[in-house]
């Protein structure tokens, strides 16, 4: 077969990876661990740990092997296992705080950054065994380094369990005094869930849900770069035609995250699961989606028309991204937080981003409030409060909506926190000041709303 | 699925004397077979693009790809070599 690929068409990719820093952002491996159970904390953990270990052992020389072959950036390869609420009933607090040591334990050994599934699926009500993982969140996550924890408090199906949403505001704020002295680092590492996905390849929120094989990967692609260059070299065409062009840009993005996919999984003997079609940002300049929204004609993100262009952003993306893979899944949108967007920074510092903004944009995108720093004096009310907006919103619309937000101790307006490397810096943002203390402290549930009469 | 046993090899930077010399210089020591050569200016950069075959190369591809870019950095050019997958992948369905 003779090589039918131009000159233009080969720098074409050299650029997108040299200059406009298009990267896989994740392969991660989804491992299921629902036979690791025993009859106690360090038999089960250490089951956990071998298992993670034999699946997993080759996971990251893989990821560098098709880095060097194909010439295209993979930045992490992380795992993801089953839920660890499904397999804790019976055990204590303290007991399922062990088990997460033998967690992080097996992302360090096998060389994975993360490792998500500290995990409860909690939208109707908790097991004993999900409210005690629950309560075990904010010293797992004090203790541990790579471990990520996902807690899913509502789907459109069942409504909003706001027991959970009033106990989340709680661990949230514990996590945060847990990780005083890291700015509360840990609440970067726990995602509140409505409608979460269980094939999503992206930390912190990933997890290997029920329904899902024995082991399976799944790709995480990036480019924000690629897109808003896009935009750029087309300053004044309509806007039918910009979204015809990211569409054709996001079908070149998602064709590398296919090949990486197909070849992982054949390099690792494990099935390939999915490609996540999301745009995610790094702190690095030139790699923001912030950036995009800007080049489309904004003058800050923030500002009126935000919710308009990213929602044709996302729709361009999918729709350019569906056409080039086998399987799409996971939470397949734009990203959009803060701390990791250096446009987002900038606009925040600037005071053009408001949290009142950024849950308009999370209706038009995925996936939510994300990596927003707020006074470490906000009440845990308020915090539920948030949740239960944000919630709201996903379960009305049948989409993913997801909080991750740190309280920073000690921390307030016109502060910052510092996260460093992937997670970034962000400038607090302020929360609204009146309290909502009286409504989540009735808990119960939120009805699964009607699923017609969708006006 | 089936992975290509042809590489493309992209060299780029200021176009000078015994680029091509100094490249297939590499790939004759480590038996690596050209199967086609283009050179062109895009958008300001001297680009040389070159098909082989890595099938019979005597090198593992890493060492391969680390001997073509110390090559570069002495002539002072970008070398590169990538499986052809990733082209056909983004450019073609």
């Amino acid at each position: 077969m003779r090589f039918n690929i131009s000159d233009e068409e080969i720098l074409e990719t050299w650029r997108m990876v040299e200059v406009e820093k298009l990267d896989i952002r994740t392969i991660t491996m989804g491992i299921n661990i629902l036979d690791c159970r025993k009859e106690d904390a360090g038999k089960t953990g250490q089951a956990i740990y071998d298992k993670i270990c034999n699946k997993a052992r080759n996971l990251v020389a893989v990821g560098k092997g098709i880095q060097r072959d194909f010439g295209i950036p993979i930045i992490n390869q992380r795992i993801s296992v089953t839920p660890i609420a499904l397999l804790v009933d019976g055990f204590t607090k303290e007991q399922i705080i062990e088990i997460g040591q033998y967690l992080d334990r097996a992302a360090r050994e096998v060389g994975v950054n993360f490792l998500g599934g500290f995990s409860a699926l909690v939208h109707k009500g908790y097991t004993q065994g999900a409210l005690e993982l629950v309560r075990a969140i904010p010293e797992t996550l004090a203790s541990t380094q790579h471990v990520c924890s996902s807690v899913n408090v509502g789907t459109t199906k069942a409504g909003i369990n706001m027991d959970a949403v009033y106990d989340m505001g709680q661990i949230i704020k514990s996590t945060a005094d847990l990780t005083a002295e890291e700015d509360g680092l840990g609440c970067a590492k726990l995602v509140v869930f409505c409608n979460a996905v269980y094939d999503n390849p992206f930390m912190a929120g990933a997890f290997h849900g029920p329904g899902e094989p024995e082991s399976v990967l799944n790709i995480g692609i990036s480019g924000p770069g690629v897109v808003s260059n896009v935009v750029k070299n087309n300053p004044d065409c309509s806007l039918g035609e910009l979204a015809n062009r990211i569409k054709n840009t996001a079908f070149k993005i998602t064709r590398s995250g296919e090949l990486v996919g197909r070849v992982a999984s054949k390099r690792l003997g494990v099935p390939f699961g999915i490609v996540d079609l999301s745009l995610a940002p790094t702190p690095a300049v030139g790699d923001s989606v912030a950036e995009i929204l800007e080049a489309m004609g904004l003058e800050r993100v923030g500002t009126h028309g935000s919710t308009a262009a990213l929602a044709l952003l996302n729709d361009a993306v999918k729709k350019g991204g569906a056409m080039a893979s086998s399987y799409v899944g996971g939470l397949s949108g734009a990203f959009i937080p803060v701390s990791e967007d250096a446009g987002m920074i900038a606009a925040a510092e600037a005071g053009a981003l408001t949290l009142d903004k950024l849950e308009a944009m999370t209706c038009v995108c995925s996936v939510g409030l994300d990596m927003i720093a707020i006074p470490g004096d906000t009440p845990a009310e308020t915090i539920s409060a948030i949740i239960a907006d944000e919630a709201a919103i996903g379960m009305i619309n049948r989409k993913t909506t997801a909080v991750r937000i740190i309280p920073a101790p000690g921390k307030k307006k016109g502060d910052y926190v510092e996260f460093g490397g992937l997670l970034g810096r962000a400038p607090i943002i302020p929360v609204n000041p009146n309290l909502s203390h009286h409504f989540i402290q009735r808990k119960g549930r939120i009805p699964a709303p009607l699923q017609a009469l969708n006006n | 699925m089936e992975e290509s046993k042809r590489a493309i090899i992209t060299v780029l930077g200021n176009d000078r004397v015994g680029i091509i010399y100094g490249i297939s210089g590499v790939l004759a020591n480590n038996n690596v077979n050209i199967l086609d050569i283009s050179q062109t200016i895009l958008q300001e950069f001297f680009t040389m693009v070159m098909v082989v075959d890595v099938s019979q190369s005597l090198v593992e591809f890493s060492e391969l790809k680390e001997q073509l870019a110390s090559k570069g950095k002495e002539m002072g050019l970008q070398v590169n070599i990538q499986h052809e997958d990733i082209f056909k992948y983004m450019h073609r369905i």
